[in-house]
């Protein structure tokens, strides 16, 4: 049987004293499309922090198909982003170069053609030398976007990417998304829209602080653990038995 | 022909004025590309915090083996170091903020340095020691501060795009690189210390970071490119080091505050009149929507 890309052990995540996770475990499939929903501090962008490496799990293991490990993009939520640096689209998107380039490798012409084909499939081509400053916030997702294009990776981490956008440009978005997962990539992507969810995520995972569950979408809609009716503050983890 | 000389004559005339000039002219090439991504940064703050914070090593140098180089180099780095390391705990494990953690920190470094050379030294030594003394800079000091500019030059040249790419957006090269982002940051405060250390033999503990910062400042004012900004920056602060000493020859001021005075108003006319987030800019722009 083929290993999973991420497969997640009882992990533990921890800030000082704040426990962002517990005993978390769950395996994603290559390939697999999966949203990450919860309430807010449900420990979301904590988990995909932890699958990109960014923290490491204070207790529990995770593990990466190890032909992975190198092939991860992962895109913050916009705040954590310093949005008025001085740099052009085109030098933004450029900086998905970096793991091909390096430090000093310089960018050829054949680069710019790439990252401006890259643009192109976020209609951000005419824009190239516009400031990043004077971008939209739908823009500048789609510009993230088209970093990405060029990052080219196995494992795709979304942290809120359809916040605040219209209904065009996240239409725009999904398509993306969806070319992305036709093409076999894994993609990872929190959410609170559970519109989007169910029209576009086959898989869910479900979290509080504790996973609450994970599988198939339209299963945890049946077992009501994801509904309409339900708002997302209202998820909660269910307090444990006590023994004897 | 005679005005042109005025120009001039100082830097022929006085090897004092040559090598203030050298010293000056080293830190704005070093210490002002630093001072865009500080800015950037938002770490302005944190420098400044940081300057003040060298003065108790400093002074612990003083007070041990006189007005040495080595020695007060030495306690000038630790003191910063211990701060930094100070910060860095206050902020982590208990609710201050980094900025307030800073401010707690320099004031108290700087009330610990000024008590400490008020045991030992006199008030010439203290404001030695708290605003410099450009003028008074020897060899031995000049190829600190040579040294310490070259190597800033050497290593932002190598990281530049790593550098650019975590201020920008810190996870991106945490990701793509795997956890080297938290050592790309450790020799930036590095550089960050070297250049503070360098520019308190020439500026003081208290305006060391003016020709870092405020000339990077000047520069935002004037492009958006932040390629362009790098050597502005370092273009306005040999400006201000130039006319700084100038002004500081000709019409008798102290030569520090001279220069951070003519870096400092670049600052506030870029402010004005930049093409660029300026006054200007934003009523320009009021106009054209009205």
């Amino acid at each position: 049987m083929q290993t999973p890309p991420i497969l997640l052990e009882n992990v533990s995540v921890s800030y000082g004293p704040h426990k962002a996770l517990e005993n978390i475990s769950g395996t994603f499939q290559a390939g697999s499309l999966t949203a990450v929903a919860g309430p807010n501090g449900a420990g979301k962008s904590s988990l995909l922090k932890l699958i990109a490496g960014l923290v490491r799990p204070r207790k529990g293991r995770i593990t990466l198909a190890p032909e992975m490990r190198d092939k991860i993009g992962y895109l913050p939520q916009s705040s954590a982003i310093a949005r008025d640096y001085p740099l052009s689209v085109m030098q933004t998107v450029c900086i998905g170069f970096w793991p091909e380039l390096g430090d000093i490798a310089a960018i050829s012409s054949s680069h710019k053609k790439r990252a401006l084909k890259a643009l192109e499939q976020v209609d951000l081509a005419q824009m190239k030398d516009r400031q990043i400053g004077m971008l939209s916030g739908g823009q500048f997702q789609k510009l993230l976007f088209a970093r990405l294009y060029l990052q080219d990776p196995q494992i795709l981490l979304l942290d809120e990417p359809f916040a605040s956008l219209d209904g065009e440009t996240t239409a725009r978005l999904i398509g993306i998304l969806l070319d992305w997962h036709k093409k076999g990539k894994t993609i990872i992507c929190v959410l609170h829209d559970l519109l989007l969810i169910k029209k576009y995520f086959p898989d869910s995972f479900l979290l509080a602080g504790k996973c609450l569950g994970t599988g198939h979408t339209h299963v945890l809609f049946e077992k009501n653990l994801l509904s309409f009716d339900l708002d997302m503050a209202e998820i909660i983890a269910p307090k444990e038995e006590k023994k004897g | 022909m005679s005005e042109i000389n005025l120009l001039f004559d100082p830097f022929i005339d006085f090897a004092f004025m040559r090598r203030a000039l050298a010293a000056a002219f080293a830190l704005s090439l070093g210490g002002a590309p630093l001072g865009v991504f500080m800015m950037l940064r938002r770490m302005t703050l944190v420098g400044d915090a940081l300057s003040h914070a060298l003065l108790p090593g400093v002074a612990i140098g003083f007070l041990v083996a006189g007005l040495s180089l080595g020695a007060m180099t030495i306690g000038g780095v630790c003191a910063a170091f211990i701060v930094g390391g100070m910060a860095v705990f206050l902020t982590r494990f208990t609710h201050l903020k980094e900025d307030s953690a800073f401010t707690l920190l320099y004031l108290l470094s700087l009330g610990i340095g000024v008590t400490l050379i008020s045991l030992k030294g006199s008030n010439t030594n203290l404001l030695h020691l708290l605003f410099g003394n450009i003028l008074a800079i020897d060899e031995a000091t000049l190829g600190l501060v040579a040294s310490i500019s070259v190597l800033s030059l050497f290593t932002i040249a190598i990281f530049y795009r790593r550098f650019v790419i975590e201020g920008f957006d810190s996870s991106f090269l945490g990701v793509v690189s795997r956890g080297t982002e938290s050592w790309v940051r450790q020799i930036f405060f590095m550089l960050l210390m070297l250049n503070l250390v360098a520019a308190f033999q020439a500026m003081g503990t208290l305006m060391a970071l003016g020709l870092m910062i405020l000339p990077a400042i000047a520069s935002r004012f004037w492009s958006h490119n932040i390629n362009v900004l790098m050597p502005m920056a370092a273009c306005l602060a040999l400006v201000s080091s130039y006319t700084g000493l100038l002004l500081s020859f000709y019409v008798s001021l102290p030569s520090g505050p001279a220069i951070v005075l003519v870096a400092g108003s670049m600052g506030l006319v870029s402010a004005l009149i930049g093409p660029v987030g300026s006054v200007r800019a934003s009523l320009k722009e009021n106009q054209q929507e009205g």
